[in-house]
Parts: structure tokens; C-alpha cells; sequence
């Protein structure tokens, strides 16, 4: 072990360090909780699941991708023009995500309408590109991408989730807690329940978000800033 | 009151600290104080202080809303009677009982399930933060029931305090930290979440819906005078009559003063209000500043729109605006809630004043929201601490501007 080591400086492609960049923005330095970024989305496309796990697995591309291509190039890339390059970067494959959507997903991609393109402004994306892409190698670039496309989709899924189920009792479009068609009710409205309408609307995701804050900053008192 | 006194010093080395029970201290703490006044007194230096503690102030609002809860306890069972009936013209006064017991039966759930799930969750998180229970909730339970329409479901309204507690209160830190009055919290809650259950005209009357009978308020019959057919409790009403005659052929200014007209339960009365608001002015608990500047807006803004004029609703008159719908009870109970309100004197007139012109303006120029009191309560609500910043400015500025001219 120790021979290999003296052999190969450079650090193995799981250390603690690249793994922390994947385990980190899941938790203690989630782009959404803790940065606040990329907030904007998770308010408008949280009323169903479906759109919320499209959404994410765009972004997890754009970033992912975007991530590794500027830090390939980032040695060339002048320090001055360096914000409109890394938007070239996105926005060619914000655009590759969004053709491929239409084609394949024309339903979602309908409901997601503008919200696809609006990923070039994500703070997610440009923050990733200008905090870490920019000085650090393409490996650990691409650890950091995929933490943090997590970090935002599993926030981005969970409210989702809440949303839909409370909002229009379903899940992925399937009726979950029964349904409020007249002559065909069924489940849970058969009993007087009636959808949260306040759910639907962009507010409660902004509730449900700070909700999760709530908790996370209970449990891990170090978050709380002092002030 | 003495045998329960010795109950409570019987009791109280055991969760005092060091004790066997220490842990159920706030548990303890809540109860007793909530009969006796505690028997803490201040250790060092010399402050001034009220025997009327926190909780006492909270008994008196209760104590003012109670003519408003027996009305409206009697007016719900009225209505109910009337819908049953599906004739208006049943006299108001007939048959008392059977309407109290009635109006009864709807009002007290409610009662239950508001001060139930509010009191639990603060229990809880009294417990969690180690205090005693905290006092706000005790107005904020009563206020809930009185600002419901009568055939709310009790589930919506268990739903509705639990997020007012949580979201609206405890997490900014318990009573006395919220932004927002709590009782409105939970019915703009419930009016965003289920509009249906919360206006219309099913809602207002119990069991209106089932026996088919049109039970709108006077609010929502005039927001259709904006539009091509006004209607007036059910029916179409005539080209050539005027808002206020349309009005008076339907409710009388009397009835509208007395509140044998549909509408929340606790809401309807100006004169059960009226004596409420004695009460929380002679005892001081209330804001005359507050009260006053809200019904001098309310009545502004009437004038406003009557110069505005176009339609019947538009040029209705404006004392008639103070007397229907929540704006006498928004006025006494809501907009002088001492936490959200504005602090300054000064503050408290210009939070007082464009509240109740803010509430005129969304009852009449927006048909989507009948009622605008409570909306604009809560904008106010959001709107106090900068009110009293610029306040508090001018007045750093007025006196400095003496400093140096002198």
C-alpha cells in the first residue's frame, strides 16, 4: 500500500475528499437549504412529482456535463470573458436537454415549458461553474456536479411530493388517496376530504422548503448563523 | 378557589427543581398559573411591575368576545332554522331555546377542535423548549370559531390552527414573536386551501347546501353588483333599485346593526362588538388609536368609491360598509392584536387608518375576495414594523433638526 502510494501521488478517485464533494450538498451544504440557490424552480415546477424528477435529472446533465467541460477548459479560458463562456457552455446543453425532452417526453416537456430553458439562469449551475469547475480538475468537478444535482433534486422531489399528494391527492398522476370525480368518488373523499388547494400554489413550496430547513437546522445545530 | 389553592402548594415541591416530577415543570406551571397569579416576585433592583400579568389580559379579550360568541351561537341557530325552513322571513326572536341549543351544537365543536389542537401543539412545543404554555393561544382559540363560516368542517379546522400555530407562530418563536395574527392566519389558510368550504353560498347556514336553500351573505350579494346580474339572498334582483334599497328590502340597517344577518359566526353583531370593545377599552387592553383610525379608514374608503361611482356597489353608502361583513370585528379584535399591530402612536394610526381603506378596496374592487378585511388585516400585519420604523425615524429626525437649530 504504502509502495503504491509513493508511486502514485495523485489521490485515489474515491478518497475522503472526493466523496465528501458528493456527500456534502446532499446534507450539510445543500444548494437549496443552506445556499438558497436555485430556488426560483423549486417553486414552479414542485406541484407534481413527474415534472420535479424531469426537472432534476435535467439539471443533474446540464451540470454534470457543464461541470466537466469548464473544468477542462478551465486554463484557457480568459479570466474576463469567463462568465459568458461558461454561459455558452450551459446553454448548448441546456438546449441539447431540451430537444431531447421534446422529443421523447413531449408531455412533460409541455408542462415544464419555459422552465427548461430558465435552467441557464439556475444560481445552481453558473455557482458550481464559478466556485469549483473553475479550479479544480475535471474528476473532482465531476463528484461535486453529481453532489450537488442530488442536493437539489431530492429537495426539489421531496416538496414534490408533498405538494402533489396534498395538492391533487396523487402520485405521478396516479390517484393516491382516492378520487373527487362526482358518481365515482372513492377513498379518503368519500369521507369529506377535500384537496389542499393552497398546495398548488407557489407559496406552500416555499412553506414545505422552509419547513425542511426548520428541521434540518434543529438537527444540526452548527447551521444556525449566529447574528 | 382556597381548596384548590392547597392542591397546587401541595403539589408544587414535587416539580420544582430537584423534584421527583421535575421534568413535567412547564406541564405544572401551565395549569397552575393559569388559575393563580405566581408567586414569583422580582429578586434584585426595583422594576415596575402589573398585577395584571400576561394571562389576565388574555382572560379579558376572552371576556369581550363572549357577547359576540352568545350571538352568534343564537344567530347560526337561526339561520340553520331559516334554511330548514327555506323561508327569510322567520322572526328572529322566536323560539329562542331551540335556536340557542341549535347554534349550539355547531358552535361548540368548533370550540373544542380550535382550542384542542392549538393547545396540544403549543404544549408541545413548550415542553420541547422547556417553558410553561404559552398564553397567546388562549384568544387565539376563542378568535378561530368566531371568524368561521357555521358549516366549515371541524377536520379543515383542526388542519387550518395547526398551521397557524406552527407556521404562523411557533416557528418565529413562540407568542409574542409571530409576524402575522394568528386567528387570521388560520382563515386566510383555509380560505386559499379550500375556497369551497370557506365562501359561496353554501357555507354560511348550517346544512344550507342539503336543503337546497341560497344562504349568501350581504358581502356576497353585493360583490355581483359589479356585475350584469346582481342578485340579492337568491334572487335576481330589480334593474331600477339602488344597492341600498336593494339591500333594505332584504336586511334592514337594524338588522345589519344587530347582526340577524348570515355570515362567520362570531362576526355578524356591531352591538355584541360594540360591548366587546368597551370592555377591552375601559380595562385598556385594547387600542382606541387602533379601533378608531380602522373604522375612519373603513369609512374613507367608502366615500373613496362612492366618488368613484359606476356601479350600485361602487356607490353604496359608506356607513353601510362598517356594518356588514368582519370589518366591526376586524376592527376590535383582530387589527389591535398587540403583537402584530403597529407600536407607535403615531404607527398606530396609519396601521389602523389604511387597513380599513385597504379592506374597502379589496371588498369592492375585487370579486374574487367578498370579504377584504381579513386580507387586509394581515397585509397591515406584514406592514406594521415598517410603519414603525419610519415612525421612529421622523422622530430621531425631528429632534435632532432641535439639537442643532438650538
Amino acid at each position: 500500500m504504502s509502495e503504491e502510494k509513493a508511486k502514485k501521488p495523485s489521490e485515489p478517485l474515491f478518497s475522503k475528499k472526493n466523496k465528501k464533494l458528493v456527500t456534502d450538498p446532499l446534507t450539510d451544504n445543500n444548494p437549496i437549504t443552506i445556499q438558497v440557490l436555485g430556488i426560483c424552480s423549486a417553486l414552479a415546477i414542485t406541484v407534481q412529482v413527474e415534472q420535479a424528477v424531469v426537472m432534476s435529472a435535467s439539471v443533474l446533465f446540464v451540470l454534470v456535463f457543464g461541470n466537466i467541460i469548464i473544468s477542462m477548459m478551465r486554463n484557457l479560458i480568459p479570466s474576463r470573458i469567463r462568465i459568458i463562456v461558461q454561459l455558452v457552455v450551459v446553454a448548448s446543453l441546456v438546449i441539447i436537454v431540451n430537444e431531447l425532452l421534446a422529443a421523447f417526453l413531449p408531455d412533460v416537456s409541455e408542462k415544464l415549458s419555459v422552465f427548461v430553458g430558465l435552467i441557464i439562469t439556475n444560481c445552481i449551475i453558473m455557482g458550481r461553474f464559478e466556485a469549483f469547475a473553475m479550479a479544480n480538475k475535471p474528476w473532482p468537478s465531476f463528484m461535486d456536479a453529481l453532489g450537488n444535482s442530488f442536493g437539489y433534486a431530492w429537495i426539489l422531489i421531496a416538496v414534490a411530493f408533498f405538494r402533489e399528494l396534498l395538492g391533487s391527492g396523487t402520485l405521478w398522476g396516479k390517484q393516491i388517496l382516492g378520487s373527487a370525480i362526482p358518481g365515482e368518488e372513492w377513498g379518503l373523499y368519500t369521507m369529506g376530504y377535500a384537496n389542499n388547494n393552497m398546495m398548488i400554489l407557489p407559496p406552500m413550496a416555499l412553506i414545505v422548503v422552509g419547513i425542511i430547513i426548520w428541521i434540518q437546522r434543529s438537527r444540526n445545530k452548527s447551521l444556525i448563523e449566529e447574528h | 378557589m382556597k381548596f384548590l389553592e392547597n392542591i397546587v402548594h401541595k403539589m408544587e415541591p414535587k416539580f420544582a427543581k430537584g423534584g421527583k416530577l421535575e421534568k413535567w415543570n412547564p406541564l405544572f406551571e401551565s395549569f397552575a398559573t393559569l388559575a393563580f397569579t405566581p408567586a414569583h416576585v422580582t429578586k434584585k433592583g426595583a422594576h415596575i411591575r402589573d398585577g395584571v400579568d400576561l394571562k389576565r389580559t388574555m382572560m379579558t379579550v376572552i371576556i369581550a368576545m363572549i357577547p359576540c360568541l352568545l350571538f352568534g351561537i343564537y344567530n347560526t341557530g337561526h339561520w340553520e332554522m331559516v334554511a330548514a325552513a327555506g323561508d327569510r322571513g322567520l322572526d328572529f326572536w322566536a323560539s329562542g331555546g331551540t335556536k340557542f341549543l341549535l347554534g349550539l351544537k355547531v358552535v361548540l365543536p368548533l370550540i373544542v377542535v380550535s382550542y384542542g389542537v392549538g393547545l396540544a401543539i403549543e404544549f408541545v412545543f413548550g415542553f420541547l423548549r422547556g417553558h410553561s404554555l404559552h398564553e397567546g393561544f388562549l384568544v387565539s382559540g376563542m378568535l378561530i370559531p368566531l371568524i368561521m363560516p357555521a358549516d366549515v368542517p371541524l377536520w379543515m379546522v383542526g388542519v387550518a390552527t395547526a398551521f397557524a400555530v406552527i407556521i404562523g407562530k411557533e416557528v418565529f418563536g413562540g407568542t409574542g414573536m409571530n409576524i402575522l395574527n394568528v386567528a387570521l392566519t388560520a382563515r386566510a389558510f383555509l380560505f386559499f386551501a379550500y375556497p369551497t368550504s370557506m365562501s359561496g353560498d353554501n357555507v354560511w347556514m348550517s346544512g344550507a347546501e342539503t336543503d337546497g336553500f341560497t344562504g349568501s351573505t350581504v358581502l356576497g350579494d353585493l360583490a355581483t353588483f359589479g356585475g350584469d346580474k346582481p342578485m340579492v339572498a337568491g334572487v335576481e334582483a330589480l334593474d331600477n333599485m339602488d344597492s341600498s334599497g336593494l339591500l333594505e328590502s332584504t336586511y334592514s340597517v337594524w338588522d345589519m346593526m344587530m347582526g340577524a344577518i348570515p355570515g362567520s359566526i362570531g362576526e355578524t353583531s356591531v352591538i355584541a362588538i360594540g360591548i366587546g370593545a368597551l370592555i377591552l377599552l375601559m380595562t385598556g387592553v385594547g387600542s382606541l388609536r387602533i379601533m378608531l383610525s380602522f373604522v375612519v379608514g373603513g369609512f374613507v374608503g367608502g366615500l373613496l368609491m362612492n366618488a368613484i361611482g359606476g356601479n350600485a356597489y361602487l356607490e353604496m353608502p359608506a356607513f353601510h360598509h362598517l356594518l356588514i361583513g368582519g370589518f366591526a370585528f376586524g376592527a376590535v379584535f383582530m387589527a389591535t392584536d398587540p403583537v402584530t399591530a403597529a407600536q407607535t402612536a403615531t404607527g398606530k394610526i396609519i396601521y389602523g387608518f389604511l387597513g380599513g381603506v385597504v379592506a374597502i378596496l379589496i371588498r369592492v374592487l375585487n370579486p374574487a375576495y367578498p370579504e377584504g378585511v381579513m386580507l387586509a388585516i394581515l397585509f397591515m400585519n406584514v406592514m406594521a414594523p415598517i410603519i414603525d420604523h419610519y415612525v421612529v425615524q421622523a422622530n430621531i429626525k425631528r429632534r435632532l433638526k432641535r439639537v442643532k437649530t438650538a
